[in-house]
């Protein structure tokens, strides 16, 4: 298990990162924590001709806030930062309740927010979290910065809108409006592992608690993390009853298409993606409720 | 008279060295001039060599050597079996590298020496071995059908059968009031230690001697395998273990790598390093486990046992390996657990396949049968509705019938003859321990969403014997001090410090003068190893006896010295005395330099030392009863583990710290095997688990805080210290506690465990089964 040969680089600025992915395009691989990259190499299932180390491009590992409530956070963030920032648990909870799912703490001190966004394991929950939470990803090649929407941004599996002469900088979280209530759910076959099935759900209520807009995210259940359009249609316009949760359960149940693997079978997957919508929207109704108008 | 160390809970005298980093593993070896081996594997489970093309990868730089099964020549042997034998095995010994075909996925075909193993396995990726795919065969059923066949040449893939025939079962079951029929399974999976399989072998050109780092378990007998294929003489052979990260049954066993890097070596004249990575240990080192079982049980109405039926298939792999058929004839050989079954009939079946080949991990063919009786009897006790505890306390061994004697369950002509134990005591004691009547009320009820559950197993454990003899030497020296030379191999248990204490009391000398020397075949000349185990049982008497034969030296050139008769002294903490006085007669450390200086003291020898083996044929059975209370979500499948307890009679407990963590240690990875590890194949025989990400092991995050409970309430009448080995206990009953805790949990909804491993799929699809099931 060593990897195959490789050019290493270690840029100390963003611009000379930037020319490096310019030069070596999809011959590089950028390095950030290293946690899932690393055991890749070392299994030669990924053999870039060229390695970019970006762990120097301090800048890049900023948690700001920005003054309408949003919050920004800089690609480079250790995972454990984010979790233990104070910022990130006032303006954006559900990102704080998603962190401890990932690994464990001695991955999470390592691991960076970008370097899980760009991996985009279909498992992973950071991937499922921004999708729900409708992010966006802003990366910079030596042309210039965009900014990519989530729903944009995971294009399949373990495949993202980053172009190879592109690097991801930061990740912005919109606001959270009032009365809107949140949760995760996931079954994984150990504490910290990818998730054999996972659901992220956001609500939002109006004035007598009925559901006026919703996402309901599946991870784990197929090439990227997914929105269930219809479950989330169901929702609308209802209160946390369970009848009605039991009706979303099932229509994302019936909407799930995933494959069977060595920890789960489709089958699994299928029912208990349903089971968690449920058991997150019962969560999410219960944070939502509490939240004034 | 002093505190005797043997049951006082010291700590680890090698804790300081391991966990400080300080240990010297086989990686860390490294010798001037060092070369690097990587083996290149087969990525198919079955199919014909065309060709192996080595010249692109010869020609990289730095590459030294490679070399396939052609090169070794007349000296090519396969591995040999070293135990259970039995007749028809040894047509499926497995090549030191493939020859024309290959029969699994992680068969070695070719070695790559290199001046670095990333140059070694540059070179890999170079080498093109042209296949000729071959149907495969995976599971027992099919592979019985023998329309694939892994050895063409045999004919069969079924290698072997032993069969046992205690009493009259099949007239038992005419006359019984009960019987059940059922088919367990305990699923593939296996050892993994720390550490993985690793060693350095350097050949001396000039003095035609090889010295081998890392390896263990066994290192005499590997020495003398390993001398015989290179055609040296034993002695020139300096086999050497270091510290070792984990044996667990699976290290130490000779593996086609322990002959190819001598081999390489002495052919280069260079020191050679193998390690093994995790991916290799997943696919090439012994599998384990894989068993099935048809189990028959017939009793009366009241519960009385009267007979057990079985057909036994173990899944073998392609190859027989050094195990022999050890891991379904040890599934039969303790079928019958701590139970009075007068009838017995048993047939073991060894099938192959084209997997990995199979071996033992801590407690092989114990862990299944324990599942499949244990399981088997609480359907019984639902069936009779007779309470599950009430039934196997009508049934256990009672203490005034031991020594029992179950009859020939193994090959060979040694019954298997239960030692010593009180069983209900243990049973009794255990269901106090765990608060069983308190948490009885909690059976299957439905609490916060998930099922609760109560199960235990009895279990008991042949653990000694099994080779015939463990060596140790003592030699006391200036310092005062007291060196111990040990036969026995340490692959992390702690003897250094058990060790210790046990020569402490015998010898009467503090325990801090004690240093442990072990794992060198130089040490002592004969020994065998640290399986099953035997290594405290074994090796702990023959240093009992060694030190009591130095101690009886000590105080006959005293009394020469003191003018008095060895009798009326003693040695104790390092001071002789005459007996009934306060004051000491003579100081240890003057005795070392009178005999020193003065030959005449001791015989006309400067060394005050002495040599010991001790010998036995015979097993001590550890005993016990392991308990589980789970909680299972029926919508997830997921199950957690409230409450774990391993109670175990090991007849005299030499360190309690030690018995604990074995105890622990074992249940931690027996519930791993339980609830998480599977290897499984796919598709054209692709093993699918090969990293850690797919082999799921426990972490410490995902087990409960097991408590054990160690009981020395009968000691074995077998060796002097009364000792049974405390090494497997804590494993044996993990599967069959757990699955019947989980049956219990899910009994209203019909929910019968009768397979392993109990992973959220497979227990969702039990109920989604049963579900489907009841609503027709």
């Amino acid at each position: 298990m060593k990897p195959a040969p490789f050019e290493y680089f270690a840029p100390q600025a963003i611009d000379e990162a930037l020319k490096l992915l310019q030069k070596y395009g999809e011959e590089a691989k950028v390095l950030a924590g290293g946690q899932s990259l690393m055991p890749l190499l070392s299994l030669r299932l990924a053999r870039p001709a060229v390695i970019i180390d970006i762990n120097r491009l301090r800048d890049l590992a900023f948690i700001r806030s920005e003054p309408d409530g949003g919050l920004r956070i800089g690609a480079l963030a250790r995972q454990r930062a984010v979790e233990r920032s104070g910022q990130v648990a006032t303006q954006c909870p559900l990102i704080a309740a998603a962190m401890p799912l990932i690994g464990h703490f001695q991955i999470r001190n390592r691991g960076t927010i970008g370097g899980s966004l760009a991996h985009a394991d279909p498992a992973a929950e950071l991937p499922a979290v921004s999708l729900t939470l409708e992010a966006e990803f802003v990366v910079r090649s030596t042309r210039g910065e965009r900014a990519i929407a989530a729903k944009d941004f995971f294009l399949g599996y373990m495949t993202t809108a980053i172009e190879p002469s592109e690097l991801l900088t930061e990740i912005r979280i919109p606001a959270t409006r009032p009365r809107v209530g949140w949760a995760i759910e996931e079954v994984a076959r150990r504490r910290g592992d990818f998730a054999m099935v996972g659901v992220v759900t956001l609500v939002e209520l109006n004035g007598n608690d009925t559901c006026q807009n919703s996402r309901i995210v599946v991870f784990g259940a197929g090439e990227k993390p997914e929105r269930v359009a219809r479950a989330e249609r169901l929702l609308c316009g209802k209160r946390t009853d369970e009848h009605a949760l039991a009706e979303v359960a099932k229509a994302v149940t019936e909407d799930l298409d995933p494959v069977s693997d060595v920890h789960a079978s489709a089958e699994y997957r299928k029912e208990v993606g349903g089971v968690l919508t449920r058991r997150a929207l019962q969560n999410a109704f219960k944070r939502a409720q509490k939240e004034t108008a | 008279m002093a505190k005797p160390y043997i049951g006082a809970p010291i700590k680890r005298r090698e804790d300081i060295r391991f966990i400080t980093g300080k240990g010297t593993y086989a990686d860390d070896i490294k010798l001037p001039g060092m070369l690097h081996a990587a083996i290149l594997r087969s990525p198919r489970a079955h199919a014909r060599i065309r060709s192996i093309d080595t010249a692109q990868a010869r020609a990289i730089p730095g590459v030294v050597w490679i070399f396939t099964l052609k090169d070794i020549g007349e000296m090519a042997v396969p591995v040999p079996m070293r135990m259970y034998k039995v007749p028809g095995l040894e047509r499926y010994l497995q090549p030191l590298l493939a020859r024309d075909k290959v029969r699994y996925m992680g068969e070695p075909v070719a070695v790559v020496v290199a001046e670095s193993r990333y140059l070694a396995e540059d070179a890999l990726d170079a080498i093109e071995v042209e296949y000729e795919d071959l149907p495969e065969v995976l599971e027992l059923r099919a592979a019985m059908r023998n329309e694939v066949l892994v050895h063409e040449e045999n004919g069969t893939n079924l290698a072997a059968v032993h069969e046992i025939s205690i009493g009259d079962a099949a007239r038992a079951f005419e006359k019984a009031d009960y019987v059940r029929r059922e088919e367990f399974r305990v699923h593939r999976h296996t050892g993994n230690p720390m550490e993985t399989r690793g060693l350095v072998a350097n050949f001396d050109v000039g003095k035609r001697e090889l010295t081998a780092y890392g390896m263990t378990k066994l290192l005499h007998y590997n020495r003398q395998v390993i001398a015989s294929f290179l055609k040296l003489p034993e002695h020139n052979l300096h086999f050497i273990e270091n510290d070792i990260g984990g044996g667990f049954g699976i290290r130490g066993e000779l593996y086609p790598e322990d002959f190819l890097i001598p081999f390489a070596s002495m052919r280069l004249g260079r020191p050679v390093k193998w390690i093994e990575d995790r991916r290799e240990h997943l696919m090439a080192a012994n599998h384990s486990r894989e068993v099935t079982c048809e189990l028959e049980i017939a009793a009366k109405k009241d519960g009385t046992l009267l007979a057990l039926r079985a057909r036994i298939y173990g899944n073998m792999g392609a190859y027989v390996r050094t195990h022999g058929g050890l891991v379904p004839c040890s599934t039969a050989a303790l079928l019958p657990g701590p139970y009075r079954i007068p009838n017995y009939q048993c047939k073991v079946h060894c099938v192959i396949t084209n997997k990995t080949g199979m071996g033992t991990y801590r407690a092989p063919g114990r862990y299944e049968s324990c599942f499949f009786r244990e399981r088997m009897l609480d359907m019984m006790a639902a069936d009779l509705e007779i309470d599950p505890v009430d039934l196997r306390r009508k049934n256990l061994i009672q203490p005034e019938e031991m020594p029992y004697e179950i009859g020939l369950t193994r090959p060979g002509t040694n019954p298997t003859v239960l030692d010593s134990g009180n069983y209900p005591s243990a049973l009794n004691r255990a269901l106090k321990e765990f608060d069983y009547d308190k948490l009885r009320p909690l059976q299957g009820r439905f609490e916060n969403g998930r099922y609760h559950g109560i199960g235990l197993a009895y279990f008991v454990k042949n653990t000694g014997g099994l080779e015939p003899y463990e060596g140790a030497r003592v030699v006391l020296r200036d310092g005062p001090s007291v060196t111990v030379y040990l036969s026995i191999n340490v692959l992390g248990q702690g003897h250094e410090t058990a060790m210790a204490q046990i020569c402490a009391d015998a010898l009467g000398v503090p325990m801090d003068w004690i240093s442990v020397f072990h794992g060198n075949t130089d040490l002592v000349p004969f020994g065998w190893g640290t399986f099953a185990s035997r290594g405290t049982v074994m090796g702990g008497s023959a240093l009992h006896l060694a030190a009591q034969g130095l101690k009886k030296k000590i105080l006959t050139i005293a009394g020469d010295h003191l003018g008095a008769g060895p009798a009326e002294l003693d040695l104790q903490e390092g001071k002789i005395y005459r007996k009934g006085t306060e004051a000491p007669a003579l100081d240890l450390g003057k005795l070392v330099a009178l005999v020193r200086h003065s030959t005449m003291h001791n015989q006309g020898q400067p060394e005050l030392e002495e040599t010991a083996y001790f010998n036995s044929n015979k097993m001590t059975h550890s005993y016990g009863v392991h308990l589980a209370h789970v909680a299972v979500d029926p919508e997830t499948g997921m199950v957690e583990i409230l409450k774990y307890m391993v109670v175990e009679d090991v007849g005299r407990c030499i360190n309690p710290l030690l018995v604990h963590g074995q105890a622990v240690g074992a249940a931690v990875q027996g519930i791993g095997g339980t609830l998480l590890e599977e290897l499984v194949y796919g598709e054209n025989g692709q093993l699918l688990t090969t990293t850690f990400r797919d082999y799921v092991l426990p972490s410490s995050t995902d087990v409960p805080a097991i408590e054990s409970v160690v009981l020395e309430e009968v000691p074995s009448p077998l060796n002097p210290l009364g000792v049974k080995g405390a090494g497997e206990g804590g494993m044996v009953g993990t599967g069959a506690a757990l699955a019947n805790a989980v049956s219990y949990a899910l009994s209203s909804l019909g929910v019968e465990i009768k397979e392993l491993p109990l992973s959220p799929d497979k227990v969702r699809a039990l109920i989604r089964r049963r579900s489907a099931e009841q609503a027709r």
